[in-house]
This record gives structure tokens, C-alpha cells and sequence, in this order.
């Protein structure tokens, strides 16, 4: 009889110290907490910025806001948010991204119109990577169509950088070709054909090229470039920027059904304001994004090299037509790598 | 079908001993063999493990594993396994029972299923939960509307995980169970002991060491999972983080020396496992010897 009791308490004891665990992570009362789901490039950029805004909030309010990080390929993070993530921000690599969540009536459809400049508060580009004293010569896109030359990107499948690192290419190939579509395709295709790794993210490829050494040139986002210049040292590895790359534009968006549900709508909202003010484009800058202020990117001018840029809207008309034209099962993107 | 190892093992040793010290040179190459084998697949990345780890110091590598992301991500897993390994013990010593004592009809459709996850793989199991649980899945509105949340969140990692461990201390028990028949039991009940007495005076002693063995082999693939777990994480720093995912961030940070001591310390807990394991073992024999 003892030991049936024993067996009972047991099973009392687990079960109740699975609902304490799950139940008991609310946290003080006068604290609020947010939850930014972002894609891969971003980590340095909001570890600074969390802490910012944190004394930012409570010199403001006196509240305490507690923020997490949650990082991951663009495309996935939108759709664990998709999938229940309670995210209440998202702060992902391409508007299509956050367009996705929109469907889901997570987010409310004019949301790119609530915030400026797209609700994009920085930008990037993409550029290139090479070993040190660029072995292989690598200038322009022109030279990723070599043969000899093995070129890092990640899957525009699954990987928001690298939608706009293709994009990137063909829309220099349209540029080239005066808006030849089939001669673009075949430019793109010999690009990818030098493909070796296709990575399932941009922190993915970033590591197969630094840190694995696999490789010739990365494709990469600009800031992600500069910081892993950064952080690997600049003994192996050096910049290269093309003539022509397209302007990347990450947006960020407040996710509607999630605020409202946890009553944390007005700290949302400021956090990305808090985006575009003077300090939050300082630290975007010193984080090598391109920041949308004047002032900042005057004051950060000589660190980012000089590329003629285009929209997306101007190549491809909108990201959802690039999208179903390039990225959509069958279409260009299947039919160039195979 | 299954056949006593240990007394096995025994004659074999006579059988050997009995022989003349003459050369085997079957047996030499065979242990060359392994032991190249071993020390290629298990010692030598195990050993750059920890050189990586320490590449930049003692310093960096207590500063890793005690930093307040990682502590958080130690506390889950060790949450997950406390309550994974218990249910999964409670659950693979009723399912040994069922199928070994009992004859009924799906026994082996019963034992299949049990073997599933050992079939799927853990990024499909855990894709699966994702659907099922999620505000757009099949219980996933149900939950919401009650507040409950169970996918990007503690019980959502705690159900992947038991699933992904589910068959490991059932497996180990079946042969054993198997192989003791149920004669000493219904002697026991026709002596007039009730069923909870014969379970623990007659069936736990004789399975202890498989049920140990199982439920060691259980932990440490409850603290070890990756795929399934990563897929329901939502990977929330400080929440919901696990040992093995927090590994993966600290390497997409390039903080590859933080990475690898924190590898590190997952390799010593493994250690731990190994020693429990034979301390369990050495005890069983001394007992046995008694």
C-alpha cells in the first residue's frame, strides 16, 4: 500500500511540476515583455538595440520590458509565427515575409504603410566576399559566371537573403542585356551552375565560406560582409562590391492579433519607432545597415562602398510578382537548378 | 529466443582459457580494428571538442557555460528530462508488461507502433505537432481559446521529446521480460500476494538492470535531441532554448569557442550517464554475487 501511494505522489509531483514551469513563467506585474522574431543577420543589431531601448522605456514609462530574441532563416520565422510563435514584432529579411503572416490576418493588410520609408527602417545591399588578395579576380557579376569560380549563396527556396541575392544578379543581367529576359536566365543559371553549398540561410553560408573554408566568393547581405569581416578578422577575407545590386529593403511590422491579445500594442509600436529615431539609426548604422536618416548616413558615409542601386518594384514590379515568377514551385529558379 | 548473455559470456571465457596461449589472430585484427574504429569516430572528434573549447581560455569557457542564455537553456533541458524519463518509464514498463505477459490480438501492430519514432525522423515528428497543435492545426484553436499554449513553448518541447523517446525503455524491457516467463509471478499470486506486491517483490527485481539501462539510454537522448525540438522550439532565448539548439546559436554567432564549451559540457553529462551506468552495473553483480 505504501508503495501504490508512492507511485501516486509521483505522478502528482511531475504533473504539477510541468503546469508550474509552463504557467509560471509570467513575471512581475509592473514588467512587459515583447518578443522580436527576426531573421539570421540581425542578432548583433537587436542585442544592441534591445538594450537601448530597454532604458530607453523606463526612463519613459517606468515600466520594465523584457525582450527576447528569437532568430532563424526569414522565411521559417515567418512561418512559425504563422504557426503560433507569439511574436510581437516581426522584424524579417523581406516584406514578402511579413506579407505571408499578413494572409493569415495575423497582421493587418496595410501594415508596410504604417511605418516610413516602407517600414523599412534600414537597408542593405548585397555584395560579395573573396579570399584575401581576390585569387580568383572576382570584380563584378560578370566574373560568378566563370567556370572555375565556386560560388557560396544560400537556397532562394527557403532563404529570404537569398532571393535577394538572385535577384541581384538578374536584375544586373536585365541591365546588361537591355531587359533581354532569356539571355538574363541563361547569366543567372551559369551563376548558379558554380553554386557548391546552397545553405538554407544566410548565417549558414556565412559559416560554410568563413569558418569551413569552402568556396571562391560569398553572396552575401552587405552588413553580414562587413560583420563577418568583423568578427573573423580581415586577414583572409576582403569585400567586393559589384557595379550594380539591388536595395534590400528588411521590413518590420507590429503583429497585430499578438499586441492585441497580450495588451502590449503601444511598447510595440514604439520599439520600432524607436527604429528610426537618431539613436536607433546610429546603432543600425554602427551594425553596417544602411540607415534611412540623412543626418547618420552622412555622418557613416565613408563605411559603406558606393553601388549603383536598384528597387525591387523597379526590376520586377513587386515582390509578389518576383515571387511567383522566380521562387513559386515551377517556377525560374526550379527550371535553372535542378 | 533470447539466450541468457552473461552465463554465455561465461563458458566463452572457459572455453578460451582452456585453450593453449596460441596466437588469434582473428581476434588481434578485429580489436585493432575497433579500436581504429573508436578512436577515429569517437575519440578524436571528442578530443577537438575540448581543444576548441578552450581555444581561448579557461576564461571564455566559464564565461559560456554560466552566462545567463545558457544556464536557462541547461534548466530546460534538464526540465524535459525529469519529466520525459519518469512517464516514459511508467509507460515502457506497462507496455513490456502487456505484450510479454498477454496474449491479445494487434500485439505486433502494438509493437510497431511503439517502434515508430524510432522510424520517423524527429524533423517529421515534430513538424506533425507543429500541425497539430497550432492555431490553425486540429487541437491547436481548442487550446487557444483556453488559454493553453503548448507548440513554441515548455510543453510543446516536453511532448516532442517524449515522443522521440518513447520506445527506449520498452525496447530494453521486452527480451527481458520475455526471457523470465511468468511462472515466478503466478506463483507469487497463488501464494496470495495482490498485483502491486508481485510487481515490486517479484517482476522489478528480476528487470531492474534493463529498466535502468533503458531509462539511461532514454535520458540521454531526452537532454540530446535536436531535430524534433528545434522544429517546435520557436527558439526563444532564455525560454525556450535547449542545450543542444543553444549549441547551434552560439555557432551561427561565431562565437565558436562558446559553441564548443558548451558542447563540451553536454559531452560531460554523457560522461556522467556512462558512469551512472556502470556504477548501476557493478552494483547489480555485487548484489547478485550476495
Amino acid at each position: 500500500m505504501k508503495k501504490r501511494r508512492f507511485a501516486q505522489h509521483t505522478v502528482i509531483l511531475i504533473t504539477s511540476l510541468a503546469f508550474l514551469t509552463a504557467c509560471g513563467q509570467g513575471a512581475a506585474s509592473d514588467s512587459v515583455k515583447l518578443l522580436n522574431v527576426s531573421y539570421d543577420p540581425t542578432r548583433e543589431l537587436y542585442q544592441e538595440f534591445n538594450e537601448e531601448f530597454v532604458t530607453y522605456w523606463e526612463q519613459k514609462t517606468g515600466q520594465e520590458v523584457i525582450i527576447s530574441q528569437s532568430h532563424g532563416g526569414s522565411g521559417s520565422q515567418a512561418r512559425s509565427v504563422m504557426d503560433g510563435l507569439d511574436a510581437d514584432v516581426a522584424t524579417l529579411g523581406l516584406a514578402y515575409d511579413i506579407d505571408a503572416i499578413a494572409n493569415q490576418k495575423l497582421i493587418d493588410q496595410d501594415w508596410i504603410e504604417r511605418l516610413e520609408n516602407n517600414s523599412a527602417p534600414y537597408t542593405s545591399t548585397i555584395v560579395f566576399l573573396v579570399r584575401k588578395g581576390n585569387p580568383k579576380n572576382i570584380k563584378d557579376w560578370d566574373d560568378l559566371t566563370n567556370k572555375n569560380v565556386s560560388v557560396i549563396t544560400p537556397n532562394p527556396k527557403i532563404s529570404g537573403g537569398a532571393r535577394w541575392n538572385y535577384l541581384a544578379a538578374w536584375g544586373y543581367a536585365l541591365e546588361k542585356y537591355n531587359d533581354n529576359e532569356k539571355k538574363a536566365q541563361k547569366f543567372v543559371s551559369k551563376i548558379y551552375k558554380n553554386v557548391e553549398v546552397l545553405d538554407s540561410g544566410a548565417r549558414g553560408s556565412t559559416t560554410t565560406f568563413v569558418e569551413k573554408g569552402i568556396g571562391d566568393v560569398l553572396i552575401t547581405w552587405e552588413n553580414e560582409a562587413f560583420l563577418a569581416l568583423d568578427e573573423l578578422g580581415e586577414d583572409g577575407l576582403q569585400l567586393v562590391a559589384p557595379s550594380i545590386s539591388i536595395l534590400a529593403e528588411p521590413s518590420v511590422a507590429v503583429v497585430d492579433r499578438v499586441v492585441d491579445k497580450k495588451g502590449t500594442r503601444e511598447v510595440a509600436e514604439s520599439y520600432l519607432e524607436y527604429l528610426y529615431t537618431d539613436v536607433g539609426q546610429e546603432i543600425v548604422a554602427k551594425n553596417y545597415y544602411r540607415p534611412r536618416s540623412q543626418q547618420v548616413m552622412a555622418k557613416y558615409k565613408d563605411k559603406f562602398p558606393e553601388i549603383e542601386l536598384f528597387t525591387i518594384d523597379d526590376k520586377f514590379g513587386s515582390w509578389k510578382e518576383a515571387q511567383e515568377k522566380h521562387f513559386d514551385d515551377g517556377g525560374i529558379f526550379d527550371s535553372i537548378y535542378e | 529466443m533470447t539466450v541468457d548473455v552473461s552465463k554465455y559470456g561465461e563458458n566463452r571465457m572457459q572455453y578460451v582459457t582452456h585453450k593453449k596461449k596460441q596466437v588469434n589472430w582473428t581476434k588481434r585484427i578485429l580489436v585493432t580494428v575497433m579500436l581504429l574504429y573508436l578512436s577515429l569516430f569517437l575519440l578524436v572528434p571528442l578530443v577537438f571538442i575540448f581543444t576548441k573549447a578552450f581555444e581561448q581560455g579557461a576564461a571564455v569557457y566559464f564565461a559560456a557555460i554560466t552566462e545567463r542564455d545558457a544556464l536557462s537553456a541547461v534548466k530546460l533541458t534538464l526540465l524535459v528530462a525529469i519529466i520525459t524519463v519518469p512517464l516514459n518509464t511508467i509507460f515502457g514498463v506497462a507496455a513490456a508488461w502487456c505484450i510479454t505477459k498477454f496474449q491479445f490480438r494487434g500485439k505486433q501492430l502494438l509493437l510497431s507502433l511503439i517502434e515508430l519514432p524510432f522510424a520517423v525522423s524527429p524533423v517529421i515528428a515534430g513538424l506533425v505537432f507543429v500541425l497539430f497543435f497550432s492555431p490553425r492545426g486540429v487541437l491547436g484553436p481548442l487550446l487557444t481559446d483556453w488559454g493553453i499554449k503548448v507548440i513554441f513553448s515548455v510543453p510543446g518541447i516536453i511532448i516532442a521529446t517524449m515522443f522521440v523517446t518513447l520506445p527506449f525503455v520498452a525496447r530494453e524491457l521486452i527480451p527481458v521480460m520475455q526471457a523470465q516467463g511468468s511462472a515466478e509471478e503466478e506463483a507469487a499470486i497463488s501464494l496470495g500476494a495482490n498485483g502491486w506486491q508481485m510487481f515490486f517483490r517479484v517482476t522489478l527485481p528480476t528487470i531492474k538492470w534493463g529498466l535502468l539501462y533503458g531509462m539511461i539510454l532514454c535520458n540521454a537522448r531526452a537532454i540530446g535531441e535536436f531535430g524534433a525540438v528545434s522544429v517546435v522550439s520557436g527558439r526563444i532565448r532564455g525560454m525556450t532554448n535547449t542545450m543542444p539548439l543553444h549549441v547551434e546559436i552560439l555557432y551561427n554567432e561565431y562565437q565558436f569557442s562558446a559553441a564548443f564549451a558548451f558542447a563540451s559540457l553536454m559531452s560531460l553529462l554523457a560522461f556522467l550517464t556512462l558512469i551512472v551506468k556502470s556504477w548501476i552495473e557493478w552494483r547489480t553483480e555485487k548484489e547478485q554475487q550476495v
